[in-house]
């Protein structure tokens, strides 16, 4: 631009400051290319020992730290309004979580309703999952349930009615009820944990099933325990005086 | 102050630069964003201006001229569009950064009457991606406005490119009135659920009241805890039904509480496991910087001697030119902080989320180090590596719980010496011989070494954007302003333009790239008009130099889509949108021409043509292992290509 050359450290005419960065022809035989920096190699530097999992888990020496998936039932309480299920369910896909089920119901507390969640992840993926639904906003808490949780899910199973007595003696003791029988065809409700569900299905499917429609699983804590401290139980003196209004109009 | 030198040199040119400047004057709003001066907005009121007559009940002048007055103002509310903006007045809001349309009139109609000055940006993501430089610079939320549809979702990758990077942002939407949602009415999106996956929180205001309460709500929520964008669909109607209030100040929902002090316990434990490290290191990220813990985290490295690596979005916690820094790790970082990282027995990680840029394969991620993690998102915890010990809470907060913790200094005076020796092996020097085209670092260190010590960088995305990180000695915090997570190609104008508006007092470069730079050019033109001073460093090597050398490493040289056979003269281009434009080829013309640039009272922009061929070294190949990094693309053939 002009003539000037400023005495500045970025004066290019300024042999210290060329010197700093024309390091490359200096270094016998050290490979010149566009951007290459120098240092030795990485075939020549130190390695560390140790590594880590495919989860961020270091492990030490050979021993592979096992994470196998499992089956976790989590409970969720969240705001009863518009657009949370949506929250929820956009929250599974994104991060890749794998869901077996998800409920939804309202609470005794109107404003409130429960997600029942069931889903199958290593220990660290339940813990993210947990961790994740605290993060939106309308989630007012997650708790995941124990084994010993009282879980419950709902099958209505509809086969072909060939023989129709065979189907209900097969209903009977896999502890369904026929629910609907039209010609030609059955309809089994089954209720249990969803193993059991799983077996009334495997022994129905004899007859040829023709639909199955599944509302997934529901739980509780069992005892004393609550399932979440949200949204709070109503105060014994208040159940049995009705007096909290907000409650009534479940009934 | 290291840039005395140059600005000393300053005044000389200023008579000519004041002589071009008026060819511009022409614009009328020149003055009035750029200086939040009161005086201005005086005289504005003052003005004989038939429309101020509108303003309904004679509220004293005097209100305006001191900070709001809740009582007087809610007297003034009376409509969902000024309960929505009077909410954001009330919150201390001086800059809106935004577009108009149709369905966002009620509220713009609303900001006519407001304190608040007003951005009109070229195009909505460049209104986002300057509220997003705003809050990054101020820690403050910016504001950003559009109208429904188009301008709703022309938002939506500035609001990803916050959300990725926990930048402070709300964002303002206009809607359909509500009898037509859900009837694909005319520039109808469904706002809410198109931005609820890049979005902290979102809100669809259901009535006049409602709308200031969801901006309250959204602009507390878009600063407390762990930062970043919320957003608030305001439909018509509801913006110009009657409402008589609006929030006296922003509150977050009472069930929404960040953590702010770690469990003691685990505290205790963390400080042990540092004392007794012989390879401690600290990893600072961008979090650091949120949560304004950069003098906690200095002292704590100081006193206990323990060297310091950051993240791209951490650069500025911890001065460059310390003798414990070892500058950023990660894909492009330094040797000496990549070695750091794969060597120290117990890394101190303060809000950083562990990306995959920053990790490279996780498996060999810090891979003897024991991991002390503090961060106030208990969700990051555990995400990608695991934290032997979880520190949740705000970081200041942690990092002086951990001060006082500490039993003993670690004693780490040999791996402090083994940090000095990786720096010495593998230094940022480059070679520029000058019969080889001008190389860009040369130009980066140019504009450091001719301006102040808290200039703000702003950049692109792309190879400038490593240059820019790698050459310029950041020293302080939020003054390195970039698309991290996100990687957005076009942030780095937009970008200044928020970044001068946020910090008026400082100098605002720009670096970005021939293909950055033409995804949001027209963003000049508000730095036009609203004479924003900003100087824009064009590092033209006509290409997408990235992707570049991406398939020059990893795709046998097949260079798809990455050349451009043509690209404008960014000088000329800068003159006709009325900047003032400059053209740099060779290292002779950097130093005057830099210096002139910077000088220059208006923007500027410097075409800066460069060695094309020059790559961005170091480099950890996608997935591969942090001390694996190349110096060179035959170092590439180790690693893999993995995306």
């Amino acid at each position: 631009m002009t003539d000037e050359r400023p005495d500045s450290r970025t004066d290019p005419d300024d042999p210290e400051f060329m010197a700093d960065r024309a390091p490359s022809r200096a270094d016998g035989g050290a490979p010149t290319a566009p951007g290459a920096l120098h240092g030795p190699g990485p075939d020549k530097r130190p390695r560390p020992e140790g590594r880590r999992t495919d989860l961020g888990i270091r492990v030490e020496g050979e021993a592979e730290s096992e994470h196998p998936p499992r089956r976790a039932v989590v409970s969720a309480v969240v705001d009863h309004e518009p657009g949370v299920l949506s929250d929820v369910s956009g929250l599974f896909s994104r991060r890749q979580f794998n869901i077996e089920s998800l409920t939804v119901g309202p609470t005794a507390d109107e404003d409130y309703a429960r997600i029942t969640l069931v889903v199958e992840e290593p220990d660290p993926g339940i813990e993210q999952v947990k961790k994740q639904l605290e993060t939106l906003l309308s989630v007012r808490e997650v708790r995941e349930l124990e084994e010993s949780a009282v879980e419950r899910e709902t099958a209505l199973v509809e086969v072909r009615a060939e023989d129709p007595d065979a189907v209900r003696t097969a209903a009977r003791t896999t502890g369904g009820e026929v629910v609907d029988t039209s010609p030609g065809t059955m309809t089994v409700s089954v209720t249990g944990p969803t193993d059991r569900v799983d077996a009334a299905i495997e022994r129905l499917a004899e007859f040829g099933i023709r639909e199955v429609a599944r509302t997934g699983a529901t739980a509780l804590s069992r005892g004393e325990t609550p399932t979440t401290e949200w949204p709070r139980p109503a105060r014994e003196e208040d159940a049995a005086d009705g007096s909290r209004p907000e409650h009534d109009t479940e009934n | 102050m290291s840039g005395s030198e140059p600005t000393g040199a300053d005044p000389g040119e200023d008579p000519t630069d004041a002589a071009t400047s008026p060819e511009r004057d022409g614009c009328p709003d020149t003055d009035r964003e750029g200086s939040p001066d009161p005086e201005t907005a005086t005289d504005r009121e003052g003005s004989p201006d038939p429309e101020t007559d509108r303003e309904g009940p004679p509220d004293p002048e005097t209100d305006r001229e001191g900070p709001p007055d809740p009582e007087t103002a809610t007297d003034r509310v009376t409509t969902g569009a000024e309960a929505a903006v009077a909410t954001l007045e009330r919150a201390g809001v001086e800059h809106l950064f935004g577009v108009q349309g149709g369905a966002i009139m009620p509220v713009y109609d609303a900001v006519y009457d407001s304190e608040m000055s007003h951005v009109t940006m070229g195009h909505e993501q460049g209104a986002a991606h300057a509220a997003d430089a705003y809050g990054q610079v101020t820690g403050e939320p910016g504001v950003c406005m559009a109208t429904s549809g188009p301008g709703a979702t022309n938002l939506v990758t500035g609001l990803a490119d916050a959300d990725m990077d926990s930048d402070p942002v709300v964002a303002l939407t206009g809607q359909v009135p509500t009898a037509l949602v859900g009837n694909d009415a005319f520039q109808e999106t469904d706002t809410v659920g198109v931005t609820a996956p890049v979005t902290k929180a979102n809100y669809f205001a259901t009535g006049p009241e409602a709308a200031g309460e969801a901006v309250g709500e959204a602009f507390a929520l878009a600063r407390e805890g762990r930062q970043g964008p919320t957003l608030v669909d305001l439909p018509k109607d509801v913006t110009q039904a009657a409402a008589d209030r609006a929030p006296d100040r922003p509150e977050s929902p009472e069930t929404y509480d960040p953590p702010e002090r770690a469990d003691p316990d685990r505290v205790a434990d963390a400080a042990a496991c540092l004392a007794d490290a012989e390879r401690p290191l600290i990893l600072a990220g961008g979090g650091v910087i949120k949560g304004e813990a950069s003098p906690e985290l200095r002292r704590f490295a100081r006193e206990f001697e323990v060297p310091v690596a950051t993240t791209m979005p951490g650069i500025g916690t911890f001065p460059e030119d310390h003798d414990l820094a070892l500058s950023w790790a990660g894909m492009h970082g330094t040797g000496y902080a990549n070695m750091a990282i794969s060597h120290c027995d117990c890394l101190l990680a303060v809000g950083t989320r562990f990306d995959d840029r920053l990790t490279g394969d996780v498996a060999t991620f810090a891979p003897e180090a024991t991991v002390v993690h503090v961060d106030i998102d208990p969700s990051e915890i555990s995400k990608n590596v695991h934290a032997d010990h979880p520190l949740v809470g705000d970081a200041g907060t942690v990092l002086e719980q951990l001060h006082e913790a500490m039993p003993s200094v670690p004693e780490a005076a040999a791996w402090r010496e083994q940090c000095a020796q990786w720096k010495r092996e593998y230094p940022m020097t480059y070679a520029a011989p000058e019969d080889e085209p001008l190389k860009p670092q040369f130009v980066v260190e140019a504009a450091d070494a001719a301006t102040d010590d808290d200039a703000i960088v702003t950049t692109g995305v792309g190879q400038h954007q490593m240059w820019a990180a790698q050459y310029w000695t950041y020293t302080e915090p939020r003054t390195f302003v970039s698309s991290h997570g996100l990687g957005t190609m076009g942030y780095g104008l937009p970008a200044a333009i928020g970044a001068k508006v946020a910090a008026p007092d400082k100098q605002v470069v720009c670096f970005d790239g021939d293909g950055s730079f033409l995804m949001t050019c027209q963003e000049l033109s508000v730095a036009v008009r609203e004479n924003l001073d900003i100087t824009v460093f064009v590092l033209n090597n006509e290409a997408v130099g990235m992707v570049r050398q991406w398939q020059d490493g990893f795709y046998d040289g097949r260079r798809m889509a990455s050349e451009y056979p043509w690209v404008p003269d960014f000088a000329r281009l800068a003159e006709a949108f009325g900047a003032e434009g400059f053209r740099i080829s060779g290292y002779g013309e950097v130093a005057d021409t830099v210096r002139a640039a910077i000088a220059h009272d208006g923007p500027a922009v410097v075409d800066a043509h460069i060695d094309p061929a020059e790559e961005v070294y170091p480099m950890v190949p996608s997935g591969g292992a942090n001390d694996q990094f190349a110096l060179h693309p035959d170092h590439l053939d180790n690693g893999g290509e993995d995306e």
